[in-house]
């Protein structure tokens, strides 16, 4: 419990943030919507056009809102310049407002459809402009519906924006995502307890609003709204000093990202830098985000880019492989690829030792004979990526079930006896932990993965920075860092990033 | 009260409205005399309604054109036309997040102007209920009391001519013997102008002074109540007259 209550009162500038980002896009949503709710008011072929787009948006997952957004505002550069944000604060607001809509919209078409015909024949009978009849019977008439809509949105909003993290937005979602990756259930707790609360206070006072407009109670009304005006305000206030010149760094979704981003924090705070952490970024958007300069230094392995942006599907060899990046990098993207840390963090496929001798699978090509009777489980990626593919095709892999899992999941499942077979990473530690055999690649059908040190087009010309980063390269072998994401990923006594980063830097004396 | 001098309170030239392809009002042209009260009776879908409708301009004419004291209702801005004419339907409408005395001074505060509340106190009087009705809300009160709110809704912007469509057809015939009677008083005694669309000839007859009767968008009898009883303004007319005629009777054989 005491744990729980620690992640929560760390989450103060989360909730800050998530505050603030939900209670934007709900009022980005409402000055959207309720034009529009006017508007299909007078028209059905509006109403039904604009009810039609809601519904869809709605149908959309939020996860894929949230990320669809990224390439549209890359396109939109084009139009509204390269200072135009792709990823954090706008492209969440902007999905979440959309899907703050339908709700609004719905109910507000709803509460004029249902309006009493007599009342609205009377408003114009008196002699009632458009617009005092808008002023003075419809708003008033359906303020209470559209209450109830605006809190159905207010609600979704603070739940979906927990998946804002994914796209860089700071919010509640950081120490779900962050505790789900390294089995840290306090933090995920945490994170849901501060999410749930705050639906939950958002719902009161909403709902006190929207009886207050129903019992025609000015008192409520207000005071819920000026509530509810004073935590966001206070909510901005608490972020009022986030310095806009901190160097960001990102992180994709798995431990050893979120101990180098450390590691390269404390370096860089050491050298007199703000700096920011964006965690838990999807492993495209973390590329697209570096290469334009969204955040400044990010962590990616040569086998990764070498497939993914290259499109390459074949295997020079290691050296070639990380040349051909460094160029390309350089000339395609202007993104500085500072150097290799000196680690591999490869795809590999991993089984338990007891089962693989078992059935005696040594190699790869033993794996393929026996993998119609076997279940492969991968991380949520895995089996969407060239090299899986590569793979499969190289050696023949058929295997009966597919399935996916999140990181920490997937090893669970190899222990557990869900999966027979996973896609392993070789830096990780649970491999040495877990017992688990990598099956060998006789044919070096994945690339190799060297760990990268990228640092975004803007901040390659800060020569600061750069010698401030400089003495890592090279210094981290396989061991250190198996090590270091072990003390994170390991059930008993585990570690935070943080205090594994620094733990890592001292061994290596850096 | 009418004389010839003075002109129509009222004029329709060649008025004419379509619904697609049903004929609505088809071409009527007729004078109301300033201080009549004027009854248009029909059965349901005779074009009593939308010819009643076309006076305040809830209903625009496709064809011809309405006079209000000779002058075209399409020169003025149509809610301020509609300020000047008192309106109450059978739908009554009270506005039901506003007090009964926010919904009697709804005209003059949409106007720019208040309503002072000795006036309000008399509008309430003169529809026979006393102020404490002034702080009510509308879902407080009966249906025979919302519809004299409305009939002092009507009344607030002083207007000189009074459209009612079907005004008594939601109420109990008591409520509705009293609030006729009230409406006729009102109307002797303020000098207005009055139409009122019935489908109730037993109504019409013992409220107006000249009864139009209607059917498919025409006028086929334009008579006196006295005419009427007496066999006059044609067949149409006469087997609506017979309706209460014969209830009439019949009620007498019963005594007897």
């Amino acid at each position: 419990m005491s744990e729980i209550l620690e992640a929560l009162l760390g989450l103060g500038d989360k909730l800050a943030a998530h505050v603030l980002l939900a209670a934007s896009a709900l009022a980005l949503g409402i000055t959207v919507a309720l034009p529009l709710a006017v508007w299909a008011s007078r028209s059905p072929r509006v109403a039904k056009v604009v009810l039609g787009f809601a519904s869809l948006v709605q149908t959309i997952p939020a996860l894929a809102l949230l990320a669809l957004f990224f390439p549209i505002l890359l396109s939109l550069r084009a139009v509204f310049g390269g200072g135009l944000p792709t990823l954090g604060f706008l492209p969440a607001l902007l999905a979440l407002a959309l899907y703050a809509l339908l709700p609004i919209l719905r109910n507000s078409v709803t509460a004029r459809e249902h309006m009493a015909a007599g009342v609205l024949e009377a408003a114009d009978g008196v002699g009632m402009t458009g617009w005092q009849k808008l002023r003075l019977v419809e708003a008033p008439l359906a303020a209470p519906y559209i209450m109830a809509g605006i809190r159905t949105a207010a609600v979704w909003t603070i739940g979906a924006a927990t998946l804002s993290t994914t796209i860089g937005q700071p919010s509640l979602g950081d120490p779900i995502f962050a505790g789900l990756q390294t089995q840290n259930w306090a933090l995920v707790l945490a994170g849901c307890i501060g999410s749930a609360g705050l639906a939950i206070v958002a719902d009161t006072l909403l709902g006190a609003v929207e009886r207050g407009f129903a019992e025609r109670k000015r008192l409520l009304v207000w005071g819920g709204i000026a509530i509810a005006a004073l935590g966001v305000a206070l909510s901005a206030y608490s972020l009022r000093s986030q310095d806009e010149d901190a160097i960001v760094i990102g992180a994709k979704s798995f431990s050893e990202q979120y101990v180098l981003a450390q590691l390269v924090g404390q370096r860089l705070k050491a050298a007199g830098y703000n700096v920011e952490y964006r965690d838990g970024l999807g492993s495209a958007v973390v590329h697209n985000a570096v290469t334009t300069s969204e955040i400044d230094i990010s962590f990616d392995y040569t086998g990764t880019v070498w497939t993914n942006q290259l499109k390459r599907d074949d295997n020079p060899g290691r050296e070639e492989i990380y040349q051909t990046i460094v160029d390309w990098e350089r000339e395609t993207t202007g993104t500085l690829v500072l150097g290799r840390l000196g680690f591999e963090n490869a795809y590999a496929l991993a089984m338990r030792q007891d089962r693989a001798a078992g059935l005696g699978i040594e190699t790869m090509d033993d794996l393929a004979r026996l993998s119609p009777q076997l279940t492969i489980g991968g991380d949520v990626e895995f089996f969407e990526r060239p090299e899986w593919i590569a793979v499969r095709d190289a050696y023949g892999l058929n295997f009966a079930r597919t399935r996916n899992f999140t990181t920490t999941f997937m090893y669970d499942a190899l222990t557990g006896g869900e999966a027979d077979v996973i896609s392993a990473y070789t830096s990780d530690g649970r491999v040495a932990a877990d017992k688990l055999v990598i099956i060998n690649d006789t044919k070096g059908a994945f690339p190799s993965y060297d760990a990268l040190v990228m640092i975004s087009p803007e901040s390659s010309k800060d020569a600061k920075l750069i010698a401030a980063l400089e003495p890592l390269i090279g210094a981290i072998d396989v061991e250190a860092m198996r090590e270091a994401n072990f003390a994170v990923d390991r059930l008993e006594g585990k570690k935070s990033p943080r205090d594994a980063a620094r733990d890592l830097a001292e061994k290596l004396g850096l | 009260m009418s004389n010839a001098a003075s002109p129509p309170a009222l004029s329709f030239r060649e008025t004419r409205k379509i619904f697609g392809d049903v004929v609505a009002v088809d071409s009527i042209s007729l004078d109301i005399a300033d201080g009549s009260f004027v009854a248009l009776v029909g059965q349901s879908g005779s074009g009593k309604s939308t010819l009643l409708k076309t006076i305040n301009r809830l209903v625009e004419p496709d064809d011809g054109s309405v006079l209000l004291d000779g002058e075209d209702v399409r020169t003025a801005f149509a809610p301020e036309l509609r300020r000047k004419i008192g309106y109450v339907f059978q739908g009554i409408g009270l506005f039901p997040h506003m007090s009964v005395a926010e919904n009697i001074g709804i005209g003059p505060r949409i106007a720019g102007g208040k309503l002072p509340s000795e006036r309000i106190v008399e509008l309430l009087e003169g529809v026979d209920l006393n102020r404490s009705y002034a702080t009510r809300m509308p879902h407080e009160l009966s249906g025979g009391q919302r519809q004299r709110i409305g009939v002092a809704r009507a009344l607030a912007a002083d207007p000189h001519v009074l459209l009612m469509d079907e005004p008594f057809g939601a109420l109990d015939p008591i409520t509705r013997d009293a609030l006729g009677n009230r409406v006729r008083a009102l109307h002797e005694r303020l000098g207005l102008t009055t139409v009122m669309v019935t489908h109730d000839m037993a109504e019409a007859l013992l409220l107006a002074d000249r009864v139009l009767v209607m059917e498919s968008g025409c006028i086929v009898a334009d008579n006196t109540p006295k005419e009427l009883l007496a066999g006059e303004g044609g067949e149409i007319a006469q087997g609506l007259v017979s309706v209460p005629r014969d209830q009439a009777k019949a009620l007498a054989g019963l005594t007897s």
